[in-house]
């Protein structure tokens, strides 16, 4: 099963090889990985998207606990949380077609943010579906270049 | 107060109260060593390899309960204690590691001696640390002994780089570490305390399975009353030895793959086993789905990670093992009497099962053990390196004391006990330590001889000779067919020679009946080490023996 494990940590050198060391000692492969600070300097948020039987992830969670510079971890539930992931697209697109992408950017509330006589660069954000939907449909155009950020997420409320 | 960075690098280690560092100069400590010079508070041994300073500063700490320091210069120096501070981690052993680490500036540019300490130590530390300011050097030392001793104990690195030894700081020494992300749970949840006394109070075959988690928290004493007050027979695993004194009733022993037929009997019939600062091993536990198959399972452990780790547990309690058994052995009222007819059972298994091996002409090393036992009267510092002699010593030394077990168990380093021993000696000189050891395995460190002769220090080595890298031959003899696939160490050099080219004494006994006689004579040796080098019969195998998978009940008993 897939999982989004949060660890908050103190931003100490060394810190994010502790962390995704972790995950490969104990056999869990890590799909994306996210890392910046939170809303205190000293403390960042690290986000993980991994797959893994329960009991392996309990046993990471629980050695994740232990590590001196680890506050929190929270196993965030796909209906708990609110998720992102940003991807930068660069997708080819001349006079006659120049339209149609632009069509596309605006269905999925992504922005262009760089025109040149033969690409446009797209900015979006949305859940990890979403933008895998967009870079389908884009796709037809010719993807130049692609970079995604990995998932982020908050907990929901409270 | 001004001082330098090495400076207070020493005054902190003053203010932890460590008297004794075991250590090895080179480029990237000197500034280091330039203050121990001087020094008079703090001795500093020099061993002849860091792999023997981090022993030996394990030894020290195992047999005294306090932090174990060690000094490495960087690079190779440091690499060397690598096996070290495995052997501490695995062992739960509080050390704290000092490593030199070239200049800041030259930090990432593979300079001359410049290895990434904190990355190749990362797994096998507790925590670790580079150090690149001065100004940190007395935060970074709190921090890293409060880490190393407290919660579950273990090693942690202090890599410092030689700028910041040598820059000039106001030295003061924090009172309080601010470390938000460690609190160690100390005190067992109420409501799981009430869960497992509910549970102990009905138990009609309980167990209690012990382990070095006991002796870390100082827990010998409550574990007994909580064993006495119950009427629970008592196993413990080899780094419990120790916690439990062996020749009481209620002592089943060592368990586990070379534990006794009576501790694996009494494990795969309980009804329930009450787990204290012990991880189910795969040499304590054998084939993981058949362990303890009929028994409940109340986890006491101060680690919440070792808990559910590899068996499913019935009662978790996340506590220190001293605290929580007392809290336990307080609400826990016996319903179920005295379960006189399980311990029967034992008793019976202890008639018709014990340990045993057959005498004949030669030396059996089991003799050599029970006699090193009897001369010292049980009262000696039992440290080993690891092979079959290892599992003897578990067998007959008949431990009743905690920290006087000395042996690597996690890791199962070869090599250890001699420079254990000597951390060991030094951190008791009133007691008589004794080194048994393997003939391949004293190979491994003999150079420790130098500094174990420097300081007069009146270590017994008992070599048990076989002329075989004894453990793997069993299993080659047992599981391959005899093939004796490079253990034969027919060639050995005479090790004898070699103690004495050192300086130290050494004993050949090659009859059994020599054997009290030549270790009688070693203890009377006060002012050097010395090495007895027993003939034993070669192809000896050590019983009870689970092979490996096998379920604990599925033993070969000889
Ligand atoms: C550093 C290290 N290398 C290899 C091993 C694997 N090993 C385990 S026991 C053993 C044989 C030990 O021989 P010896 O010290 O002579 O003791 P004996 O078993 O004969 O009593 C070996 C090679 C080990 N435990 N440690």
């Amino acid at each position: 099963m897939k999982h989004t494990i949060s660890v908050i940590v103190e931003n100490k050198p060394g810190v994010l090889h502790r962390v995704s060391g972790l995950f490969s000692r104990r056999g869990f492969n890590i799909e994306s990985l996210a890392v910046g600070t939170t809303e205190k300097p000293d403390v960042s948020r690290i986000t993980i998207v991994a797959e893994g039987d329960d009991q392996t992830l309990e046993q990471i969670i629980k050695q994740l606990y232990k590590q001196i510079d680890v506050l929190k971890v929270f196993d965030l539930p796909a209906d708990q949380a609110i998720e992102r992931e940003l991807a930068l697209i660069k997708v080819h697109a001349n006079d006659k077609t120049r339209q149609e992408v632009t069509q596309i950017v605006d269905m999925f509330q992504a922005r262009v943010v760089d025109v040149a006589e033969d690409s446009l660069t797209i900015e979006v954000s949305a859940e990890k579906d979403k933008v895998e939907n967009m870079q389908k449909l884009l796709e037809k155009f010719g993807i130049q270049e692609l970079v995604r950020t990995g998932k982020i997420a908050l907990q929901r409320g409270g | 107060m001004e001082l330098t960075g090495a400076q207070a690098l020493i005054e902190s280690l003053k203010k932890e109260g460590v008297e004794l560092i075991f250590g090895y100069p080179g480029g990237t400590v000197l500034p280091i060593y330039d203050v121990l010079y001087k020094e008079k508070a703090i001795k500093h041994i020099l061993t002849r390899h860091e792999q023997g300073a981090t022993h030996a500063a394990d030894g020290y700490a195992r047999s005294t309960g306090k932090v174990g320091v060690c000094l490495a210069t960087s690079g190779p120096g440091a690499t060397n204690t690598i096996t070290g501070i495995a052997t501490a981690f695995m062992d739960s052993v509080p050390l704290v590691v000092i490593t030199g680490q070239v200049a800041t500036n030259l930090i990432g540019r593979d300079s001359f001696q410049e290895a990434d300490v904190t990355g190749i130590t990362q797994p096998i530390t507790k925590h670790n640390y580079l150090v690149k300011r001065a100004e940190d050097i007395p935060t970074v030392v709190k921090e890293a002994f409060h880490i190393a001793r407290t919660g579950r104990p273990g090693p942690v690195v202090i890599d410092i780089a030689k700028d910041a030894q040598v820059k000039k700081i106001k030295f003061k020494y924090p009172d309080k570490v601010n470390l938000p992300g460690y609190k160690p749970t100390l005190k067992g949840h109420p409501r799981q305390i009430k869960a497992a006394a509910k549970m102990i109070s009905i138990a009609k075959k309980p167990v209690i399975y012990a382990g070095g988690g006991v002796i870390s928290a100082g827990g010998a004493k409550e574990l007994k009353d909580f064993a006495e007050k119950l009427n629970i027979p008592v196993t413990t695993t080899m780094m419990g030895l120790g916690a439990f004194p062996e020749d009481h009733k209620l002592a089943l022993r060592m368990l586990g793959m070379h534990g006794t037929a009576y501790a694996n009997y009494a494990i795969q019939e309980c009804d329930l086993l009450i787990a204290v600062g012990a991880r189910f091993d795969d040499r304590v536990t054998g084939h993981l789905p058949t362990f303890a198959p009929k028994a409940k399972h109340i986890h006491i452990d101060i680690d919440p990670a070792e808990i559910g780790k590899n068996v499913r547990v019935d009662v978790p309690i996340v506590g220190d093992a001293k605290q929580t058994l007392k809290d336990l052995t307080e609400k826990v009222k016996p319903e179920n009497g005295k379960h006189d007819a399980w311990i029967k059972q034992i008793d019976e298994w202890k008639d018709k099962y014990p340990l045993k091996y057959k005498k004949d002409k030669r030396i059996k090393p089991q003799y050599v053990v029970e006699m090193i036992q009897q001369v010292t009267k049980g009262k000696a510092i039992i440290c080993t390196e690891v092979g079959q002699h290892q599992m003897w010593a578990a067998q007959y030394s008949k431990l009743t004391v905690p920290r006087t077990w000395v042996s690597s168990g996690g890791l199962g380093t070869m090599g250890y006990g001699f420079p254990a021993a000597i951390g060991a000696q030094f951190g008791n000189p009133d007691k008589i330590v004794f080194d048994i050891a393997g003939d391949g395995s004293i190979q491994m460190n003999m150079q420790e001889m130098a500094t174990a002769v420097i300081h007069k220090l009146p270590i017994k080595i008992a070599v048990l000779n076989n002329c075989f890298l004894g453990m793997v031959r069993q299993w080659q003899e047992l599981l391959y067919d005899k093939r004796y696939s490079s253990t034969n160490l027919c060639n050995n050099p005479d090790l004898c020679k070699i103690a004495e080219a050192y300086g130290a004494a050494a004993i050949r006994v090659t009859k059994p009946d020599e054997v009290k006689n030549a270790l009688e004579k070693a203890l009377k040796i006060k002012d050097r080490p010395v090495l007895i080098d027993f003939a034993v019969a070669k192809e000896e195998n050590v019983f009870p023996f689970v092979p490996p998978g096998q379920a604990l009940n599925e033993m070969l008993i000889d």
